[in-house]
């Protein structure tokens, strides 16, 4: 009995610690709420309106609490007179064409780049988009930068966790076991006390698997199954080499085609431009990553996921910087750059020859036809099983996109009265013949 | 009445014995795989230390080690740009005109590059003239990739940078003040260097420019310029031509630069029953000669002899010759000819003579001939060769301060290379712009890295009304600089080339426009541009035809005379590091990897000299010593030649160098050695030499089973005055005792599929138009990454080209002569002597016919049916499929193909040390299309007529969403062939050039009665024979 109750105190001490843990998580989360505030630091400018108008006229090139292109914005109005920067905003040449120093000053200091004309603005507008930037920097949100931090850590330090649980409980089933070793033992001792018998199991008959070993129809059967369930999934693993369905690689950035194609919904010719007219659609080189990042230095807080922080992603994002050479401070590239090398994932063996613009283009299929959810896709993986099977498959089943293109117009007359059809497969085009992909 | 011949590919083939002959004609693998050699052996098999145990470890341990190294694919590694330049799609092939001048080769060219890397050059279509069909230009891609180049300045054989190499030569030339500096340059042709070597000399006036051509074309040029006044060279548009007669100048290879065949060939087409007549004297068998409608075989001597009476015939006297009847014969009718073709006649020369090419202009005068164009005269030679003998004296006698060589290899190249060699010792500075470290460049102090042309800028006058520009199409792959950015540099401090270039144009070409004019690569201009080399004498001088007559008639003709020549390949030499130019067989002899003296039978009968084939089908030889005063070349293999004439020898210059080469390129010997006085015919002995040589010829390879039928040809009589039927008759089988044309459905054992829908192609091929250069075969290569397979497996047989070029001799001089002999046999006694006399050619005069062969993409294909894992297969557009990864390599295709169109790859050809040519070196390797699988070892191969392209051309259309015009689609051959004799196209389209070249009378399709229905298509060949 000792020993059950010395393992007992320590089973409650671990059952406390997790409690512990879980709480203190949950502490962290009390906090999150961002409170937004709706003061304004200019009287009866609303900073909801001005909002939406930075985001529409002024994120482009400015930031509140840093530096882009232009100055960042937030004590500007502590800086400068009102009356001059709305004559700023509404024609800043025209200002700097006046001679007045203070513009002549800004525009020289940031490298002589004309700010756009904003003659549509009131300066109600303008109000309120200085109320919208004069509202105080959101406490940096420690805690949930703490909190993420942690999750972080969580996810870089997953593996030494999980060994922890699996070791407590591995520990856990070992107690049990005891316990029930114990307890049984002691029930028996209560027993022999207590003078009562305890029958022994006695065999009846055969055993069963003596009946089984007799019985050769059985046998014949189950061997014969067994063959046949062995030459089933020996045949799939063997067909399976050098199938790489559900690679997922880990790539040199952390590159989420969620965030990307889902969340912002880009297009993916965007990037992948080089599918319209190309027989590969290109990995997009890094200056069309900076076309959007050269803006976009963070992630905003939405986009953070339980797994993957803020910060990681913004870590992600200065990898970007780094290999493009591009200095967030200083807005300019270095001239430095280290190209990135991708893992490429969808590899088609050398003799198999294999055109996007003929897909995309002119089939007009969409990507995930054969690439996946992409849109939903943290890490890209391969979708399809990128055989030979899986192509013609589908070269059997897919209708040519005939309409409207007058290559094919002739073709089309003439094919569908030969195979007596208004649709026609790519099959039936010749799409199955060894000579169009094998060259 | 069709041509019923026998054409031949070589002697031995004629005689019926050879036990050698009739095996290659039943076996198309000459080697057994040595299977019993090797189990036979059993004492070898008893004593080999592996043990049955032993060996089944090593086949279970490789066996599970290779399954489990497949089990883990390869992680491929994908770089991105990271600035990408603008337009540049990654797959997506860019085009860029520029131009080659090497000095020896000028063309306009199309560069097709990928991801920035030159890949293959083409035609210039928009170029008038210059069109590039030549097959050392379609290979100069590969030149690019050279890993022999060199890849940084050097000074006294030491690596150095451009700025210790501009300050030292900036010193040297600053030195030099007393002396001379002499500039020593290829012929540039190019209005920007001329204006910048001016500037050079306001700079330094102690400076001489020469310029030096490695081949000379010297005589010409004085002779123009005695008539003309300045230093050119007539241009000539054979096109309109109604007669040729050339005496001793081979004008489809490189006689003055080359480029004439384009238009020769437009003016070989029967289509309104005219065409021109050829007439050709000439010792080597050239490709002129192969073409002409009637050749002569004459030594150089006698060629003087015939210029000389045809002077006297068509212009006045000069001097009595003495010609044997048969030449006096062809003369009269060549002049004859000459007279009726009146003004469109033309007399060319290759006769090394001023006076005798200044009688050529003479004649043409006479003739008043409009096929030869003084106006638009030649300007991409310019070499002053009589120059240079002073050159080494001033040299000697430590006169010369600086000389700079630029794009030329002169110890190499020179006659007296030695002399000149020891004359370098004795130059303050040697300066050499070299791409590779040549001959020249290890002599020198300094060595300039020069950058390929695909690397430079530059622009170049090709005529004096047709200009051309180079502009790079890829970024300098090593620290070179240009000869003229060096030059520019030392006179003004910079090296923008390119701007210098837009000033000489702005100020040459007012109204032009340089970006339309880079685009197209070429323009012509009208007005002279304002040549500032005044210095040069514009004095024409008179010409006394009597006493050159005298002249040339003074040459005894009693000794061997000897005729140095250039191949279509190799050419001067310049690209000899080319594995694809060195397997490129020479069109006439079939051989390549090599050079080799050509001599007459009777003349090899009387000094002991034997050609014959061994078992496995390749060609030995035996060795010359050939001797020309001083210097002896020893052991020169000697190839008996069909049509040579009789005391007269051809040997090939360009061969045997030895620096900045491979290994395995270092073949030949080098005949400029022999290049006395840069003239081309030199009077010789030979003596036997010692030993056995093995040449690599393709010549009794390839078989066509002594089946007839494969050529045809008629002469232009009967084909304008005869049915079609009585010389391209379609062949009969019988059909219940009816004859029955093959191309009956009644006689097919086939079943027809419908090929009317979408597209099918056909390639037509003229043998008229064909002049056998050889573009096409280098196209291909380059376009379908065929491999290169060495001197050794081209003797085996084993040569990969999926184009080849079969040259077939005929056994009487005229086709008429044969067609008697043959109708008159009567009875079988006489059948049998007449016959085995047919199969006797005449020594000399033997007419040469050039047929281009690749798969024949029969629709129903007697590959495919023998492939016991359908690895070939038909497709609806007419082309035979070859599927390289399902091909197990057991060859019946290639046994059951009557065309022996097919290649096996016996080795592993790319990536494999055993084949070290550009395949086995990653800069080389640049040059392979990506769009085309590199086989690997143990699959079969053949021409895909393309398919690459046409899809292309295909899915082009289909994404812009139109019809595909005529002319759109091409393959690597047929893009290639300025001549127009390849005509690909899809006969679905009613419209096309190919349906009319279908329908046409002359067509007819190889081996027809084998009712295979190939999609190539060949038009007969019609000759010219009508004498006048």
């Amino acid at each position: 009995m000792r020993k059950v109750t010395l393992n007992q105190g320590i089973l409650k001490y671990f059952l406390l610690s997790i409690l512990i843990f879980s709480l203190s998580s949950t502490y962290a989360q009390e906090d999150e709420a961002s409170a937004e505030s709706t003061e304004s630091a200019i009287p009866g400018a609303d900073p909801v309106a001005g909002k939406d108008l930075f985001n529409s006229l002024c994120a482009a090139c400015h930031k509140p609490y840093k530096d882009g292109v232009g100055p960042a914005l937030h004590g500007v109005t502590e800086r400068r007179d009102m009356e001059w920067l709305y004559k700023w905003i509404k024609n800043s040449q025209e200002l700097i064409a006046s001679g007045d120093s203070e513009a002549v000053a800004v525009y020289n200091e940031w490298n002589k780049v004309s700010m756009n004309a904003f003659p549509q603005l009131s300066n109600k507008d303008i109000d309120d988009i200085l109320a919208y930037v004069e509202q105080p920097k959101p406490e940096p949100k420690k805690k949930e930068a703490e909190a993420g931090a942690a999750v972080a850590d969580g996810g870089g330090g997953s593996g030494i966790s999980n060994e922890v649980i699996i070791g407590v409980l591995a520990f856990v089933l070992l107690m049990l076991a005891v316990i029930l070793y114990l307890v049984n033992k002691t029930l028996r001792k209560f027993a022999e006390v207590n003078g009562v018998e305890v029958e022994e199991k006695k065999e009846k008959g055969k055993p069963i698997w003596v009946a089984f070993a007799e019985n050769q129809f059985l046998i014949i059967l189950t061997v014969g199954v067994m063959l046949l369930v062995v030459t089933w999934f020996g045949y799939g693993a063997l067909m399976n080499v050098g199938v790489d369905q559900g690679y997922e690689p880990i790539q040199p950035i952390h590159y989420s085609h969620r965030i990307h194609a889902g969340d912002n919904q880009i297009e993916c010719k965007y990037c992948h431009s080089s599918a319209r007219k190309s027989k590969h659609s290109g990995i997009p080189s890094l200056n069309t990553c900076m076309n959007c990042h050269k803006q976009i230095a963070e992630v905003s807080d939405e986009t953070a996921t339980e797994e993957y922080s803020k910060e990681f992603y913004d870590g992600e994002i200065q990898k970007l910087y780094d290999a493009t050479g591009w200095d967030p401070s200083t807005q300019s590239y270095t001239g430095e750059t280290k190209p990135v090398k991708w893992v490429r994932i969808h590899n088609l063996p050398d003799f198999a020859y294999f055109n996007h613009s003929q897909h995309v283009s002119v089939g007009q299929i969409e990507c995930q036809t054969c690439h996946g959810p992409v849109e939903e896709m943290e890490i890209m993986y391969q979708d399809s099983p990128l055989t030979m099977g899986w192509c013609i498959n589908c070269h059997r089943e897919t209708n040519v996109k005939m309409e409207g293109n007058a290559y094919y117009e002739k073709i089309h007359e003439e094919l569908a009265k030969k195979y007596g059809v208004e649709k026609v497969t790519a099959a039936q085009m010749g799409g199955i013949e060894c000579g169009k992909c094998h060259y | 009445m069709s041509s019923e011949k026998k054409y031949w590919k070589s002697e031995a083939q004629l005689d019926e014995n050879n036990p050698e002959v009739q095996s290659l004609e039943n076996n198309e693998f000459v080697e057994h795989i040595p299977t019993d050699e090797f189990l036979g052996n059993k004492e070898k098999l008893e004593n080999s230390k592996t043990t049955r145990r032993d060996f089944l470890k090593y086949v279970g341990f490789s066996t599970a080690a290779a399954s489990l190294a497949a089990c883990e694919g390869p992680v491929v590694k994908s770089i991105p740009y990271v600035v990408q330049p603008d337009r540049l799609v990654p797959g997506v092939a860019d085009y860029y005109a520029t131009t080659i001048a090497n000095g020896y080769d000028f063309a306009s060219v199309l560069v097709k590059t990928r991801e920035g890397r030159p890949i293959k050059i083409d035609n210039n279509t928009s170029a008038k003239d210059f069109t590039a069909g030549k097959a050392r230009v379609h290979a100069s891609v590969l030149d690019l990739y050279d890993i022999k180049r060199l890849q940084n300045p050097q000074i006294e054989g030491r690596d150095a940078t451009w700025s210790e190499f501009d300050e030292k030569v900036g010193i040297e030339l600053n030195l030099a003040s007393t002396k001379k500096i002499v500039l020593l340059t290829q012929t540039f042709a190019s209005p920007s260097t001329d204006r910048l070597i001016k500037q050079f000399k306001e700079k330094y006036p102690n400076t001489e420019h020469i310029v030096y051509d490695s081949v000379s074309e010297e005589a010409a040029l004085k002779a123009f310029q005695g008539k003309f006044g300045y230093k050119a060279l007539p241009n000539y548009d054979f096109s309109k031509a109604a007669t040729i007669v050339s005496v001793g100048a081979d004008f489809l290879g490189d006689w003055q630069g080359g480029g004439f065949d384009a238009s020769y060939s437009r003016g070989r087409e029967p289509k309104s029953g005219k065409m021109s007549r050829h007439v050709q004297f000439e010792a080597n068998m050239t490709l002129s000669g192969g073409n002409a409608d009637k050749r002569v075989a004459t030594k150089p001597s006698v060629q003087k002899q015939v210029l000389v009476e045809i002077y006297n015939q068509i212009v006045s006297n000069a001097g009595s010759t003495e010609l044997n009847a048969k030449t006096q014969k062809a003369v009269d009718s060549a002049v004859n000819s000459l007279k009726k073709g009146g003004s469109k006649s033309v007399l060319i020369t290759g006769i090394q003579d001023e006076g005798a090419q200044r009688m050529a202009l003479e004649i043409n005068a006479a003739l008043a001939s409009t096929i030869i164009d003084t106006d638009n005269a030649r300007m991409i030679r310019q070499g002053e060769n009589s120059k240079i003998d002073r050159l080494i004296e001033e040299m000697q006698s430590g006169q010369i301060g600086v000389l700079m060589t630029a794009g030329i290899n002169p110890v190499y190249s020179l006659p007296n290379s030695e002399e000149f060699t020891e004359a370098m010792q004795n130059v303050d500075a040697t300066v050499a712009f070299s791409m590779k470290l040549d001959e020249t460049a290890t002599q020198a102090k300094y060595v300039a890295s020069t950058p390929h042309y695909l690397e430079s800028w530059g622009d170049v006058q090709l005529t004096k009304k047709t200009f051309s520009l180079i502009q790079p199409t890829i970024q300098p792959l090593f620290d070179t600089r240009q000869f003229e950015e060096c030059l520019l540099n030392i006179i003004s401090e910079s090296t923008d080339y390119y701007g210098f270039i837009k000033e000489t144009f702005n100020q040459n070409f007012g109204g032009l426009s340089w970006n339309q004019s880079l685009h197209d690569g070429t323009f012509t201009y009208e007005s002279e541009v304002n040549k500032e080399d005044s210095e040069e004498e514009t004095i024409s001088s008179a010409f006394n035809a009597s006493s050159v007559a005298r002249q040339l008639l003074a040459h005894s003709g009693d000794n061997l005379e000897l005729t140095l020549y250039t191949k279509t390949s190799i050419g001067d030499g310049q690209q000899s590091n080319n594995p694809w130019l060195q397997e490129m067989p020479d069109p006439i002899t079939r051989t390549s990897w090599d050079n080799y003296i050509t001599i007459a039978k009777s003349d090899a009968e009387s000094l002991g000299l034997k050609n014959y084939n061994v078992a496995d089908g390749a060609l030995n030889g035996d060795y010359v010593n050939l001797t020309l005063g001083e210097t002896t070349i020893e052991n020169i293999p000697a190839f008996i030649q069909p049509g040579q004439a009789p005391g007269s020898i051809g040997l090939a210059l360009g061969y045997g160098k030895t620096e900045s080469i491979q290994e395995e390129m270092q073949v030949g010997h080098n005949a400029f050695k022999l290049y006395k006085d840069f003239n081309t015919h030199q009077d010789v002995s030979l003596s036997k030499g010692t030993g056995v040589h093995e040449f690599a010829c393709v010549q009794l390879h390839h078989t066509m089973m002594g089946r007839r039928d494969i050529v045809k040809e008629t002469t232009l009589e009967i084909f304008n005055t005869s049915e079609k039927d009585s010389w391209n008759k379609t062949p009969e089988v019988s059909l219940n005792h009816k004859p029955t044309k093959v191309t009956s459905p009644d006689v097919d054992l086939w079943q027809e599929f419908d090929r009317e829908i979408g597209h099918h192609f056909n390639l037509s091929i003229d043998l008229n138009s064909c002049t056998g250069c050889g573009a096409c075969v280098i196209a291909c290569h380059s376009e379908n990454n065929v491999p290169v397979v060495g001197k050794h497996e081209v003797r085996k047989s084993r040569d990969m080209h999926w184009l080849r070029i079969d040259r077939y001799y005929s056994s009487e001089d005229s086709l008429q002569g044969d067609y008697e002999k043959k109708d008159n046999i009567s009875g079988l006694s006489e059948s049998l002597s007449k016959f085995a006399e047919l199969e006797e050619p005449s020594e000399t005069d033997v007419q040469v016919i050039f047929q281009p062969v690749m798969c024949q993409h029969c629709n129903h294909a007697p590959c495919e049916t023998v492939c016991p894992v359908a690895a070939t297969a038909h497709s609806r557009q007419g082309q035979n499929h070859m599927t390289y990864n399902r091909c197990v390599g057991t060859r019946y295709c290639a046994n059951n193909c009557p065309y022996k169109v097919r290649r096996f790859n016996w080795f592993q050809y790319s990536q494999n040390d055993e084949f070290d040519y550009h395949m086995n070196n990653d800069l080389g390797r640049m040059v392979l299309n990506p769009d085309v699988t590199v086989r690997s070892r143990g699959v079969m191969e053949k021409c895909s007529l393309c398919i690459q392209m046409t899809q292309k051309t295909i899915l082009d259309a289909k994404r812009d969403g139109r019809e595909i015009k005529d002319g759109e689609f091409q393959t690597a051959c047929s893009a290639a062939c300025d001549k127009g004799a390849m005509v690909f196209g899809d006969v679905n389209d009613k419209e096309s050039k190919v349906v009319e070249k279908r329908d046409d009378d002359r067509m007819y399709h190889l081996l027809e009665y084998l009712g295979t229905k190939p999609n190539v298509m060949y038009q007969t060949k019609v000759r010219n024979t009508t004498e006048a």
